[in-house]
Parts: C-alpha cells; structure tokens; sequence
C-alpha cells in the first residue's frame, strides 16, 4: 500500500572523507545494515540504513568516515517535535505500534544526576582504601529478624536459627537478564565469564540456559517469565537463584515477544519452543491473577529446588511499587528485583518504553521506606535495575535503599555497544544482539569477557573509593544510609520521596 | 574528638563523683568547654524501686504540667523535685532541671515481657519527639544524668552546678564534648541513658542514618540527632528485647571484617555471619569509642578499625575505660594495670552478682 508521504528527511548522514578513505572496504564488511556498497572504483552511501551503531567508523583505519545526526531541520515546534511529528508519519504509514530498542529516550531528568554524594572531612576521618579494609561484599537472600541462640555442652554460644541461602557477591554489582534470543551466546558465555571472573552473577533473561552457559551455572540466575520459555527442573536445578520476572521496567504490564526469524534452531532447543516461531511471553503469568498465586509459585519452585536455591522476583517500577514490592516481599521470596522506566530491552512498544512507569531512584526509595515501615526490610534484599550507568549511580541506588544493582546497558557497552537502539532488527554488527551465525562470530568471548571483567573491576575500585571517603567501611553501612545524600536542585516534594535533605541541610 | 571515662566498682563500693570530675577535667583539651556531663549508677538508694526521671524543663510551670499530666497517665509520681543546682560564674542555665521518681503501671503494658521498660521507653520517646519544653534526659532505676551545654560548659563547671560531689555511684561514666553541632543545647551532650543504659560516645558514626532508620522500625523515635541515641536503643533492643548477651551484642554492632569470619571454625563462623545477616543495619562504622553502662556491667568497645582511643585500667576492683591514660591516673595514681584493647576487642567488665 502507498502513502503520499514520500521519504521520511534522513535521521543520519554518513560522509567518507575521500582524501583519507584507502577503500580499503572494511566499512563495506563490517556494516550489516548495507549503508556501504562497491560501485566501480567508488565506496557508495545509503545514509538511509545507517542505525549510528558506529561500527565502520570504529573499524575505519583512517578515521575517514564521519556521522551527523538530524542532517535535516524541520521547521522548530516546541509541541510538534521532530519525534512526534515522525511517529505520526509512521504510524499514518503503518497502521502499527512503533517498536523501539534500548531504553526511554523521553528527554526527563534524571534523579541520581540530582544527587551528591557526601564525604568525610575533620569530624570524621575519611577511610583510606589502600590502607584500610572496606568490604563490598554483599549478600543476597533472606535474612532472620533476630537470631535464636543456644549454649552447647562447652557453654559456647551457637547459633539455632536456620538460614536460609543466600548469594555471596563480592561486589553490589550484577549483569542483568538478557536473554538468548535477544542476544547472541557469545554476548552471554562473555557476561558469564566476567562474572565468575568479578566474583558476582549473571541473568539468563527468558531464553532458557543454552548448554553453552553450563561451565557457568553457579553464576547464573536463571529467570522463569510468563512464557515459560526453557524452563524445565533441570534448568531450575543448574541455576545458582532463580528469579521470576513479574514485570519489566521498559514495559511494565505487558508481554514480550521475539519474532520467529530469530528463533533459530539453537533458540528454538534452548527456548524448547519450534524452530522459526513467535515466541510470545504474555502479559501476566497465567497462573498468577493475584498475589497469594505468587506465593504459591515461589514455595512450587523452591519446593522442586529443595529450599537450597534463593528465589527473587522482579517487577517494573510502577505507581504502587511501595505496594506491590511489599506484597512480594511477603511470599517467601528472597528478594525483590525493581526495574525503573528507563530499564533497556531488546524491544518495546515506543509507548510504553516512553510512558508507563517511574524512575527508580524514586522506586527504591519508596520500596525501602515502606520495607521499613512494615518491618520486613531486612529480610528480604533489594535489587534495583533500569538505568544504572556508572559507579556512582550503584552508589547513590544503595544509599537509596538497594543492596545491589544489576546493569544490562552499561555491560552491553562495555562489549561494544554504541546504544543505537535497534537491537530488535537482529542485525547488529557488534554481535551482541543477533543470531546471525557470521555477526555473532565478531564478538570474541575471549575478548569481550575481559571487557565485562575490567569494566566491573574499575567500578569496584570506584564504589570502594567513594565508601573510603564517606567513612564507611562495609556496604550494609552504606544502605539506605540517605543522609550521605544531598538533593541538588530537587523539589521539595521530591526530596521527601526520596526521603533526602537539599544541599546544605 | 571529646573525651570519655568510665569507672566501675565491681563491688558496688561507692564512689562520689570528686574524682570523676578530676578525671574528666584533666582530659579539657580533648573538648571544647562547651558541654559536658556525668552519669551515675547507684545514687538514689532511697528511691531504688522508682523509675528516677531527670527532666530538662524549659519552665517548671507549663512545661512541667506535661510531664506530670503524662507520667501521671502512665503510673504513679511518687516524688518529684528540682534537681538541685548551684549558680557558677560565667555560666548560664538555659533550663530548669528536675527529677521524677516514678512507677508505671505494669498493666499498661499488656503481654510485654518488660512492661516497666515499655512504658518508659514509651514515655520517653514520646516527651521527647514533641516540642513541648520538656527533655527526659535519664530514666532507670537508681541512675541519673547530669550534663548541660553552651558556653562556659566545662566539666568542671558542670560538676560544680550539680554539685556531683554530693552523690555516690559505684559506676560513673562521663563525657567531654567537643561540640559540632547545637552546642547551646543541654539535652545534646553524652551521656544519653534509657532506664538501664547509658552510653558515651567518642566519635561520629558514618552510618546515623542508616542505625536510625533500623532502630525506628522498631518503633523507637530518635529526636536527638546524636549518636549515642541511637547507640543506647541499638543496646536496649538488641540485648533487652532480642535478648542477645552484651558481647554478641558488641559484635553486632561493631562486627569482624568478612575476612576474619571466613578464617573461624565452622560453628563461630555461622554464628558471626548470621550476626552480620540479622543485624547488618545495626552495624556501626566510622570513628568511634563508645563506653556504656546498665546496672550490672560497663563495657567499652571501638570501631572494627580503632580510630579513636580507648585506654582500659585496673586497680583493685575498679575498672577504668577512658580516652587517656592521664584521666585514669588522675583518677587513680596508683593504677595497677594499663592495656590498650586490639581494634574489634572489647571491654566488658561486671559486677558481681
């Protein structure tokens, strides 16, 4: 069908500077969206195709090739945006739900932007890390109210409270669930490697555990989501804690789906879902309409895993986190896992990734006053989610309330990813969010676990400075310890959310 | 940095509180004269079955009625009293301090294992949080706080107003402040006593906000902003309501490194890492000494990296627990026996039964 609406003016403009260019073709090779082709002795350009995934300016030898986004101005509107008034040209074309990758690109501000950190000055001594112990290790799982204490034939104190068990981190630092099928197996074998590398844990995201994980399954958490994809006992029983995802923070309330061209042979058996088909993970879990289902699901799967394996959950930041967060908190799971809005994914309605949902600085807060308020937040742990971008941002999460944090983005940037956005084309040339057996093949475990390692190394040594010079020696001293915050041009209202005073209070 | 010292006589021999005085002044470079205080254990013999409440009352008319309408809804006055006082020179009283002797009505308190202690922690939390011209600044049985704050607060000026010659204590702790933060306030200096405990403190925790909010989800309200408040309800709720013995207590508070947990026998490391589960919130980091007492013990503990001091004397049966050993000796010339605790090694001294 045709529209009168004629070409869409370029998103981007690639240029070659042909004085520097060598023709040497990598650029050809290395773009897989088809933005560069040979046409006689000449490199030609379909500015059209290009994502800014910056892959041939990344292979370029001479630094030849330059990208500009927005090439073309329409005429300025502070209410018809170019954004809005493009979605609409798109959808009077299609008749469709825009689909978007990556997280909300809504231009809102960001909270942990707005947030200082404190540190010692003469009243307190700062502590220095070089010299002096600061312990980030973190554990996740349930933890008892009080204990229960009995004296043995010694008269020696011992302990007669059982615990249950718990994940042993040795940084608040975690690789978020994406799954196989979002993202390729080599994406995942080098996630997983760094984890075991950094002394922490991986997601395995909807997809099921490829037997390619396996060397890894005492550091994966493997999810069990509404479509049940890949989930059998011996999935349950090979991961190191199993987390039900109730929601996720780019789409809170609905479903996922991934289209049936990457549902490849290796998918389909790792999914246990048929070669080629849609995998589509409804909105809620069928067998949960209402909390005391949830329950119910968590004491099924720690009863199939022997009470051995801690059980999470995860929901999307929503209105009524404190809410819901409180209401999982009170189904024997171990923790609870807070998706904020700005949360990736591979792919979501553009609505939604824009719309639905809050912050999760704001999350967090709330989750941990209520937690408090209702006596049950140091029994379960909090994981926040959704938009951490550096060390800072772990910091400020857990002085927000959190015991650790997972990061999805930053680990995929640290492999290579350039946040284009349009994982859901399944052509991306870094080899991250594809099945494309020749794309895959560009990202080297060897090399991109590396990547992970140094990445979670080098925020692990920042945490650890910013803890030195706050005086704080251990990361359960660190949590929910808000007045180590300051709100910096936050409104009133906000600061009391957040339950932090302004700068200079 | 302040200055604290405690003593204890392990056989209850009573001290007056001369020599805490000499004690404490000695240490005066470690304050800045602007607040100090005592806090003895044994004083109000006559009245050892009664609740001995001393009040910092902006006026003893209105804001007293509070206290009395309160206390009178609670239980019994059995006697009150200004807190006698002596004017000094270059010194101003900024409140008038008054004591209560008082029994609650265990009956208030139904299916409480301590219902005296409920309804005092009760009463004291709730005078306290509310604007109300009235600070409940101690609360046990045969105890009582005495401090004051503002300029020309030293120790001796302070022991010289209450004239803490004229009691006797078989523990006395005491502190002197070097202040940071509303030095005019009375009710701010160390000691900070509920009934039983009574803690002073050497230090500033980096973790107040993190105790606090712990130590209110447990239904206590801490109106203070210092540190010892939320140490002495920190100590109340782990050792009085989770019924945890003072060392585990200590060892919650301020626990080993994970470290030094891995390297223990199986059974000790359960038991510490479950402390560090159960209690992790309670954990208190930055520099600090605290020393505290209830009736039948006094401990002394640092911070898990001792960044500040804490000197421990022996002599016959007292124990000492101070900044310096110069307040010790002030104290006691002829102290047998001076150590200086390990980091994480604390110092619990009782009396006998």
């Amino acid at each position: 069908m045709s529209s009168n609406l004629g070409s869409m003016p370029l998103r981007y403009r690639v240029t070659i500077d042909r004085e520097q260019c060598m023709e040497c073709e990598r650029c050809i090779n290395n773009c897989s969206y088809g933005v560069f082709r040979r046409d006689g002795d000449r490199i030609l350009i379909n500015s059209r195709k290009c994502t800014a995934c910056h892959r041939c300016l990344a292979y370029c030898p001479r630094d030849a090739i330059m990208l500009e986004e927005q090439p073309c101005d329409y005429r300025s509107h502070p209410v018809w945006t170019r954004a809005t008034r493009e979605a609409i040209y798109n959808q009077a074309r299609t008749g469709k739900i825009i689909l978007a990758g990556m997280g909300s690109v809504a231009n809102l501000p960001v909270i942990f932007d707005h947030l200082m950190l404190d540190a010692c000055q003469v009243t307190t001594p700062p502590t220095d890390p070089l010299r002096e112990p600061v312990e980030l290790r973190t554990y996740l799982g349930k933890k008892p109210s009080h204990l229960d204490l009995c004296r043995n034939s010694n008269g020696d104190v011992e302990l007669a409270t059982e615990l249950a068990p718990n994940l042993m981190l040795e940084t608040p630092v975690m690789l978020g669930h994406m799954s196989y099928g979002a993202i390729s197996l080599n994406a995942q074998v080098s996630m997983a490697r760094a984890a075991k590398e950094t002394g922490t844990y991986m997601g395995t995201g909807e997809g099921g555990l490829h037997a390619g994980l396996y060397p890894y399954q005492d550091r994966m958490i493997v999810q069990v989501a509404s479509g049940r994809f890949g989930v059998n006992i011996d999935y349950l029983e090979r991961g190191a804690a199993i987390e039900i995802k109730l929601g996720q923070g780019a789409k809170p309330g609905i479903g996922g789906h991934l289209t049936g061209e990457k549902v490849s042979k290796d998918v389909s058996r790792t999914r246990m879902i048929p070669e080629g088909s849609d995998a589509i993970s409804p909105a809620p879990h069928h067998d949960i309409y209402g909390i005391e289902d949830l329950s119910q699901l968590v004491r099924a799967i720690k009863e199939a895993t022997e009470w051995k394996k801690p059980v999470f959950a995860k929901v999307a930041a929503v209105n009524n986190t404190a809410e819901n967060v409180a209401a999982v908190a009170r189904s024997s799971v171990d923790a609870v896992v807070i998706d904020g809005f700005r949360g990736g994914t591979g792919a979501a309605p553009r609505v939604f990734r824009d719309h639905v949902g809050i912050p999760i600085e704001v999350a967090v807060a709330s989750a941990d006053r209520e937690l408090r308020r209702q006596g049950l937040r140091n029994e379960v742990s909090l994981i926040a989610c959704g938009s951490i971008r550096e060390s800072a941002d772990v910091v400020k999460a857990i002085a927000l309330g959190a015991d650790a944090v997972y990061i999805g983005t930053a680990a995929l940037a640290a492999m290579g990813c350039r946040v284009c956005g349009n994982c859901y084309q399944g052509l991306c040339p870094w080899g991250i969010a594809t099945q494309r057996p020749d794309l895959v093949e560009r990202l080297d475990p060897d090399v991109a676990s590396k990547q992970v390692a140094n990445l979670i190394h080098a925020w692990t040594l920042e945490i650890t400075e910013l803890m030195g010079a706050a005086g704080i020696n251990s990361i359960e001293s660190l949590r929910g310890n808000r007045d180590r915050l300051r709100g910096y041009m936050l409104d009133e209202n906000m600061l009391n959310v957040l339950d932090v005073e302004p700068v200079g209070a | 940095m302040c200055g604290i010292f405690g003593v204890m006589d392990k056989r209850r021999r009573m001290m007056d509180g001369s020599g805490i005085r000499q004690a404490l002044s000695i240490m005066n470079e470690r304050g800045s004269g602007e607040g100090a205080g005592y806090a003895a254990y044994g004083i109000y013999p006559d009245y050892r079955d009664c609740y001995a409440l001393h009040v910092f009352l902006d006026n003893a008319c209105e804001s007293k009625a509070v206290v009395d309408a309160t206390l009178e809804q609670w239980g019994t006055i059995e006697h009150d009293e200004a807190i006698p006082t002596y004017d000094q020179p270059n010194f101003r009283a900024a409140c008038t301090p008054w004591r209560y002797f008082f029994r609650p009505d265990p009956s208030l308190a139904p299916g409480s294992a301590t219902p005296e202690k409920d309804i005092i922690t009760t009463l004291v939390m709730q005078i306290n949080a509310c604007q109300n011209g009235a600070e409940i600044v101690s609360s046990g049985k045969n105890v009582g706080v005495f401090k004051a704050g503002g300029a020309g607060s030293r120790p001796e000026t302070v022991a010289d107003f209450y004239r803490i010659e004229d009691y006797e204590g078989y523990i006395w702790l005491a502190h002197n402040r070097y202040a940071t933060a509303s030095p005019g306030k009375w009710e701010r200096p160390d000691p900070f006593n509920l009934h039983d405990w009574s803690v002073v403190e050497n230090g500033k925790i980096t973790t107040y906000g993190t105790n606090r909010r712990y130590i209110e989800s447990f239904g206590y309200t801490c109106s203070n902003s210092t540190d010892s408040e939320v140490i002495t309800c920190l100590i109340d709720l782990l050792v009085r309501r989770h019924g945890l013995d003072i060392d585990l207590a200590i060892r919650a508070l301020a626990p080993p490194y994970w470290d030094e947990i891995d390297r223990m026998p199986e059974s000790k490391q359960k038991l510490n890492r479950a402390l560090r589960f159960a209690y992790g919130p309670a954990t208190m980091n930055g520099p600090f000494t605290v020393v505290a007492a209830n009736p039948d013990m006094m401990v002394g503990f640092t911070d898990r990296g001792k960044l500040r001091p804490m000197v421990v004397g022996e002599c016959a049966d007292r124990l000492y627990i101070s900044s310096e050993e110069a307040a010790i000796r002030a104290m006691e010339p002829k102290v047998e026996s001076i150590t200086m605790p390990a980091a994480g090694e604390p110092v619990i001294g009782r009396v006998a039964p």
